[in-house]
């Protein structure tokens, strides 16, 4: 069943086009490692996705359900209040984490419980705490970010965006800040979500971690998808050129 | 209500004379006060405990005073000290002059301070004395990043030369209430003053945006 | 020609000076709370992504920076009532001018904290769903707040040096109450004396706090905005 389809997505910064047409869909349950050079587009479609950037062209249909609505010059316009729904339902973890430093690790998580959902802190805070434990985190609940290691982080990370109960869950280069020592903890993690079946996307660098994890593969060269399919289609036989040559520039690549 | 500026270009000349006014005490102020403060900042820099500690004393007292008390201490109370009057001009220049010179001695000091002691290794290796390189090495460098707070301290000279019309010197916004009082047009007479405050501080101000942008640029 | 100095007369008025200082501070903690609540005001429709909001926030800012504040008490104390036809009283003039002046300062205090504030931050909130304004007072605005304090107390140092200007339009603040004192008594030596030494503790003392403040910060490795 359908969750996410993506019709014709194009993104433009001033004169640069970062995104040229992207056709996506994505079905529940499914997890889609996207793979591409620096600057090919990946952060850019999955903040399309959850509408940290507004699309420019082409629509993004949730649950069936297409987001906003036909403006009188062709381009789509959203409200607010539809978009503040969307980022609940399609949660998104950070490359550099974003936690909120002058709050600890319970109120980071809590933090979208309490002001976005209204929920009475006692609920929020048990809720928050199953977050924590979920992610190796029960005993840090009262630290604050800067007391924390860059993997415990990234799994605060993780549980603040599990709280707010996603259908979806996007991460962007959730290990790229990391020491290579505290990669596996974070990916652990991930690892354990996605055998709970949980519907994700994926930008990464960690090539073995994606041929394990992911059910597809995209390659993304000059904002539009270059070549997609199963892991071993894509990571093993590729076909086209360049994610040939992609694939080749990442030694540590492994299965 | 009629705004009814004709009675404000009638007095013209009367305007004329307090701009420069205000252009002459802010020039004296202007010169005192940042050339004092080179001087002031150098005795908060050196290590001379005799430099030091006037220096710290003077600054502490003039940047933790109000001018407009300095002013009128130095109009009303100094002359009872000294075999002579004092005049409005030299009285506020007094107040304006060391105030500035306490709050300049500080961006000195940090501009100063805020240069690598390589600098002065480099210097020194090739045989300067301290006066030699503070002045050829030092401080032309530090004056790139002091420009913007000395800039300010400009404008907030220019404001502060309002405040020697508590004395009765004569500049724009002594003549601004005499004007008023003798036409009975305080709306227009003190609109006019603001105004031309603005057009002689606006291109000042814009010029401190663009140094202090030039300035975050480049570091 | 030795002068001699005696303190005796300006001390019987000490009652006069304490109600002088009393209303200095009363001046000033009325204009920093206003100014502080409009500067934060003025921050956030200057940062506002429309122009007619914005711009006369940023035209309001720029007129009281670039405008001597002894002028701009004299447009609100003389020029103001007659246009708008109501009395103001010194105090009231003061506390206008005064809160707007340091209003357009606070209000670039304020726009350099927020600004100062990475945008992951904006991401992070708005990534669980908050609106921009549930983001600004939950997670913005308290980080930017603590980066904000020197500046702010420097500022509210020079609000309270600023209110002397209100004696040129005879509230009795504490340099008013000096100028009659001094007429009364036959001093100004002395009864200025005392009361530049009465500002320098005073001040001096706000200074020393907030200097302990600054560097309790910086200790805490946090980063301040200027
Ligand atoms: N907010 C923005 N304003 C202007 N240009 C942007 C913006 N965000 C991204 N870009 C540009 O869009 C292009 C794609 O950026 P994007 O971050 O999506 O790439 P990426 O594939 O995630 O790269 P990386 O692997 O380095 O994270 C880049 O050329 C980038 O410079
Ligand atoms: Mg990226």
């Amino acid at each position: 069943m359908t969750i996410l389809k993506v019709t014709g997505l194009t993104k433009r910064f001033g004169t640069t086009d970062v995104l040229r047409g992207i056709d996506l869909e994505v079905a529940r349950g499914e997890r889609i490692a996207i793979l591409g050079a620096s600057g090919s587009g990946k952060s850019t479609l999955l903040r399309c996705l959850n509408f940290m950037e507004r699309p420019g062209g082409g629509t993004i249909a949730l649950d069936g359900q297409v987001l906003g609505r036909e403006g009188k010059s062709g381009e789509r316009t959203y409200r607010e209040n539809e978009l503040i729904q969307v980022r609940q339902r399609v949660g998104m973890v950070f490359q550099q984490f974003n936690l909120f430093p002058h709050m600890t690790a319970i109120g980071n998580v809590m933090e979208g419980l309490r002001t976005v959902r209204g929920m009475p802190k006692p609920e929020a805070e048990a809720r928050a705490r199953k977050e924590l434990a979920r992610v190796g985190l029960a005993e840090k609940a009262e630290t604050y970010p800067a007391h924390l290691s860059g993997g415990q982080k990234q799994r605060v990370a993780i549980a603040r965006a599990l709280a707010m109960d996603p259908e979806m869950l996007l991460f962007d280069e959730p290990t790229s800040a990391l020491d290579p020592e505290l990669v596996g903890e974070v990916l652990a993690v991930i690892l354990a979500l996605a055998e709970e079946g949980r519907t994700m996307m994926l930008v990464t660098h960690e090539l073995g971690f994606a041929y394990h994890v992911a059910t597809r593969i995209i390659f993304l060269a000059d904002g539009a998808i270059h070549e997609q399919g199963s892991p071993d289609e894509v990571l093993k036989n590729p076909k086209k050129e360049r994610t040939r040559a992609f694939l080749a520039s990442h030694k540590q690549f492994s299965f | 209500m009629r705004w009814d500026f004709a009675s404000v270009f009638d007095n013209t000349d009367a305007l004329l004379v307090g701009a420069a006014g205000t252009l002459r005490i802010f020039a004296i102020c202007l010169v005192l006060g940042l050339s004092l403060g080179l001087l002031v900042g150098l005795g908060r820099y050196s290590r001379n405990r005799w430099l030091h500690i006037p220096a710290t004393v003077f600054v502490e007292f003039f940047r933790n005073t109000p001018v407009l008390v300095q002013i009128l201490w130095f109009y009303f109370a100094l002359p009872i000290l000294l075999p002579f009057q004092i005049s409005p001009l030299a009285a506020a220049s007094l107040g304006i002059s060391l105030n500035s010179a306490a709050f300049s001695a500080e961006i000195y000091r940090g501009g100063i301070q805020s240069i690598e002691t390589g600098q002065w290794d480099g210097a020194r290796a090739l045989g300067m004395r301290w006066g030699q390189a503070m002045r050829r090495i030092i401080l032309p460098q530090a004056l790139k990043r002091m420009l913007p707070a000395l800039t300010n301290r400009a404008i907030e000279i220019f404001k502060m030369s309002t405040l020697a019309s508590a004395v009765a010197y004569v500049e724009l916004l002594q003549q601004g209430k005499l004007i008023a009082s003798l036409n009975y047009n305080p709306i227009e007479a003190y609109t006019a003053v603001a105004v031309i405050f603005f057009v002689f501080l606006w291109p000042l101000v814009q010029f401190s945006y663009f140094l202090e942008r030039r300035l975050r640029r480049d570091e | 020609m030795a002068y001699q100095w005696d303190f005796a007369p300006v001390l019987a008025n000490a009652p006069f000076l304490a109600e002088g200082l009393a209303n200095t501070l009363k001046i000033t903690g009325t204009a920093l709370v206003c100014g502080v609540v409009l500067g934060l005001a003025l921050a956030l429709l200057r940062l506002s992504p429309r122009c007619f909001l914005s711009w006369p926030a940023g035209f309001v800012i720029e007129v009281f920076r670039t405008t001597p504040p002894l002028v701009q008490l004299f447009w609100f104390f003389f020029a103001l009532p007659i246009l708008v036809g109501i009395e103001m009283t010194p105090f009231v003039a003061g506390a206008v001018t005064f809160s707007i002046q340091s209003a357009s300062f606070f209000a670039e205090v304020f726009r350099a904290g927020i600004q100062s504030i990475e945008r992951g931050q904006w991401d992070g909130a708005r990534a669980i769903g908050m609106r921009h304004d549930q983001a600004l007072r939950r997670i913005i605005l308290p980080q930017a707040v603590k980066r904000m304090i020197p500046a702010f107390m420097e500022r509210a140092i020079e609000l309270m040096k600023t209110t002397t200007l209100i004696a040129t339009i005879s509230y009795a603040d504490l340099l008013f109450a000096a100028n009659e004192i001094s007429q009364k008594t036959f001093r100004p030596l002395e009864t200025y004396t005392v009361v530049a030494l009465i500002y320098f503790v005073v001040i001096f003392l706000a200074s020393q706090v907030a200097r302990l403040v600054e560097l309790r910060l910086a200790r805490s490795g946090e980063s301040t905005v200027h």
